[in-house]
């Protein structure tokens, strides 16, 4: 099977400070890959750089995506091939209603892919059917996106918006920080609703807790910029019960 | 001061000109103004009200003024049809300097609705202005004393006791010369006991050559009238626009003003609200997008005279290129005015390095049981939002429209009009995308 998306020896920094220090990880489609690292080990960076965020800067390494060059795209171009990141701290953007922005950010996708715009009728159609996938409430449309939104209805908002993206490539980056058990089952579901045999899951997470429920097939350790063990679920199960510091002493 | 003298010497020497097609009351007014003006001057710079709008430049170009009366040939009808859609309104032009009379007016209004040229009524029906006319802008500066000295004609509209005008009406100002021309032009708006009304006021002053008007409107609401007015400027970049508006607001009136800024060279709009009688509310709000070396200057002023008003203050503006805002407001809660509720909000966006904002809010209060507050900022457009959009696969330019957009709809939503919300929801969307210069059906715009 080809690779989904092949990272090899990525380098990067924010602020001239290195923190992302020869990462290599390949995904093929279908897999689901958990990240786990203690606080500072380059989890999040790892994602920013994956989307595009122009903060990071990659100094060495490269990235395949579909057999594409992923660096050289701008981050628009990386959401239209399908990459989507599940952001650890939604953005509240005031005025802007999920609505109005969800049409333009299907609309520029579908303009990428040459597919004309989806009608008025298609597009809110989609909106429910999606929406009942992760329990949102329909009034939550018409608000501005994010705004007076609770911690679980962000969440819940950004599998949301994964589900009306269709994405190949999700990463998860702690969505299950600020989640209580139950808004954590109804946001796991709508990710494994959402599995398909060809799309890929990368899930960023500090706890076990979040992979009892979206179930990864390969478990990787972050530490200091570096992926540091990578073995089966079962390792999860392991540094819950351990901690990180046995993963800290065998790698310094 | 060159001008200002020049000024003075085209009144002296054209004096009987002005008067002569004037009605009493506008000339009677008019020779105590030209003493203020001839006194005052123009404002100059060091004036801390007009410290970041240079008045006295405005008027080194060399304007022609009309002051002959010299009929316009332009038939606003033939090329003028701005319509709201789905807003039944009824039309009013000021071409130039003078109220355009045409037969589609004809339409029935309510009996005791009078709405016409200032000067044709102030004729005809003298004791019924004579209460108004001048009363409010008689104290103020110098601006407004030089449009009293020169101003000729202008719109009045005047609603008796307990009238509701559902229909909407709606002004529309137009200048047209082939030269470089003034236009001093004048509204008075009285509405009796329960009276009520919806105004729209088009700037459409367009004109290929240099252009400046002066306009002062008048606004007296008695017990309980309610006035929504919405004024929209779209002119062009060598416009100067000089407006007050000064209103007087009696026991339980409602005042609703929205004053957007589009399309503009250089404007200072100036309002002056006067909160007389108890339990009054207004609600005045403006939205200013300013590009090249655009300037507009909203300064406004919300005297608490009495208690239990309410006043609620909204201004917002998007400065692009090397554009200028200048936002001074004073909320007064005079002694007497307890229990007032009062709000003040400034925002602003600068969206190039050289785009400048002078905010000013202040807040001054002599009464102790008051609920007030006010705030203004002046930022950036949030880069972690037009990120939040690209990784949703909005290209950034549109991310950036969407920010703006949603950062003008606040201003816009409080139109309490819906087909004018509406409208104006459309053209701020154009006119971020670059597309709005004109209506499409006026045929006077070469832009």
């Amino acid at each position: 099977m080809e690779n989904l998306i092949e990272i090899k020896n990525l380098h990067a920094t924010i602020d001239g400070k290195e923190i992302l220090k020869g990462i290599n990880l390949t995904v093929r489609p279908g897999e689901v890959h958990a990240i786990m690292g203690p606080n500072g080990s380059g989890k999040s960076t790892l994602s920013n750089v994956l989307v595009g965020h122009p903060a990071y800067t990659v100094t060495e390494g490269e990235i395949i995506y579909k057999g594409k060059d992923l660096l050289a795209l701008s981050p628009e171009d990386r959401s239209h091939e399908g990459i989507f990141l599940s952001f650890q701290y939604p953005v509240e953007i005031a005025g802007v209603s999920m609505t109005n922005f969800m049409r333009a950010a299907i609309n520029a996708k579908r303009e990428y892919l040459k597919q004309e715009p989806m009608s008025a009728g298609d597009f809110l159609k989609l909106m429910r059917e999606k929406r009942s996938l992760v329990n949102l409430d329909s009034k939550l449309a018409n608000r501005s996106v994010n705004e007076g939104f609770s911690g679980g209805e962000k969440k819940r908002n950004e599998i949301f918006q994964m589900a009306m993206l269709e994405p190949t490539l999700s990463i998860l980056d702690e969505t299950d920080s600020g989640l209580d058990i139950d808004a954590l089952r109804i946001v796991a579901e709508g990710v494994n609703k959402l599995k398909r045999d060809d799309t890929s899951t990368l899930v960023i997470t500090h706890y076990q807790r979040l992979l009892d429920y979206i179930k990864p097939d390969i478990v990787h350790v972050l530490y200091n910029g570096r992926i540091v063990k990578t073995a089966g679920p079962e390792l999860a199960l392991e540094l819950e019960e351990r901690g990180y510091d046995w993963i800290k002493n065998e790698s310094n | 001061m060159n001008n200002v003298q020049e000024y003075i010497d085209i009144y002296d020497r054209n004096k009987e000109l002005i008067k002569e097609p004037c009605a009493q009351l506008l000339n009677v007014a008019r020779e105590k103004a030209y003493i203020k003006f001839k006194a005052l001057g123009f404002p100059a710079k060091n004036d801390e009200l007009y410290r970041n709008s240079d008045i006295v430049k405005q008027f080194d170009v060399d304007y022609g003024m009309n002051l002959g009366r010299i009929q316009t040939v332009v038939n606003p009808n033939d090329v003028f049809t701005c319509d709201v859609p789905n807003l039944n309104t009824r039309q009013e032009f000021i071409v130039n300097d003078s109220y355009y009379k045409t037969d589609k007016q004809n339409k029935t209004l309510p009996e005791g609705v009078v709405v016409g040229s200032l000067n044709e009524i102030a004729q005809s029906n003298s004791e019924l202005l004579a209460p108004y006319y001048n009363s409010l802008a008689e104290s103020g500066d110098s601006i407004a004393q030089f449009n009293t000295t020169f101003v000729q004609d202008g719109l009045v509209l005047y609603i008796h006791k307990g009238i509701e005008v559902k229909e909407t009406i709606q002004l529309v100002t137009i200048l047209n010369a082939n030269i470089d021309i003034m236009s001093n032009r004048r509204i008075l708006i009285i509405l009796e006991e329960n009276a009520s009304a919806n105004l729209l006021l088009c700037d459409h002053s367009s004109n290929e050559h240099k252009s400046l008007s002066t306009q002062i409107t008048e606004i007296f609401l008695a017990k309980g009238a309610k006035l929504n007015l919405c004024e929209v400027e779209e002119t062009s970049y060598s416009n100067t626009r000089l407006a007050q508006l000064f209103v007087n607001q009696q026991e339980c009136s409602v005042f609703n003003h929205n004053n957007i800024t589009l399309t503009n060279g250089f404007t200072r709009n100036g309002v002056y609200v006067m909160l007389e009688g108890k339990a009054a509310e207004t609600d005045i709000s403006g939205l200013v997008i300013n590009d090249r070396k655009q300037h507009t200057d909203n300064h406004t002023l919300v005297d608490h005279k009495v208690g239990h008003c309410t006043s609620n203050e909204l201004y917002k503006y998007i400065l692009d290129e090397e554009s200028t805002g200048v936002f001074s407001g004073k909320m007064l809660i005079r002694p007497d005015a307890q229990q007032t509720n009062s709000q003040q909000t400034n925002r602003n966006l600068c969206l190039t390095k050289c785009a400048r904002m002078y905010a000013q809010p202040q807040l001054e209060i002599y009464a102790d049981d008051v609920k007030c507050s006010h705030g203004s900022t002046v930022g950036q457009l949030d880069e972690n939002a037009l990120f939040y959009m690209q990784q949703r696969g909005i290209p950034i330019d549109e991310a950036r429209h969407l920010l703006m957009y949603g950062f003008a709809g606040e201003v816009i939503e409080r139109i309490p009009i819906e087909a004018i919300r509406d409208r104006l929801h459309m053209l701020v969307e154009k006119r971020f995308r670059g597309e709005l210069n004109r209506c499409k059906g006026c045929s006077l715009c070469k832009q």
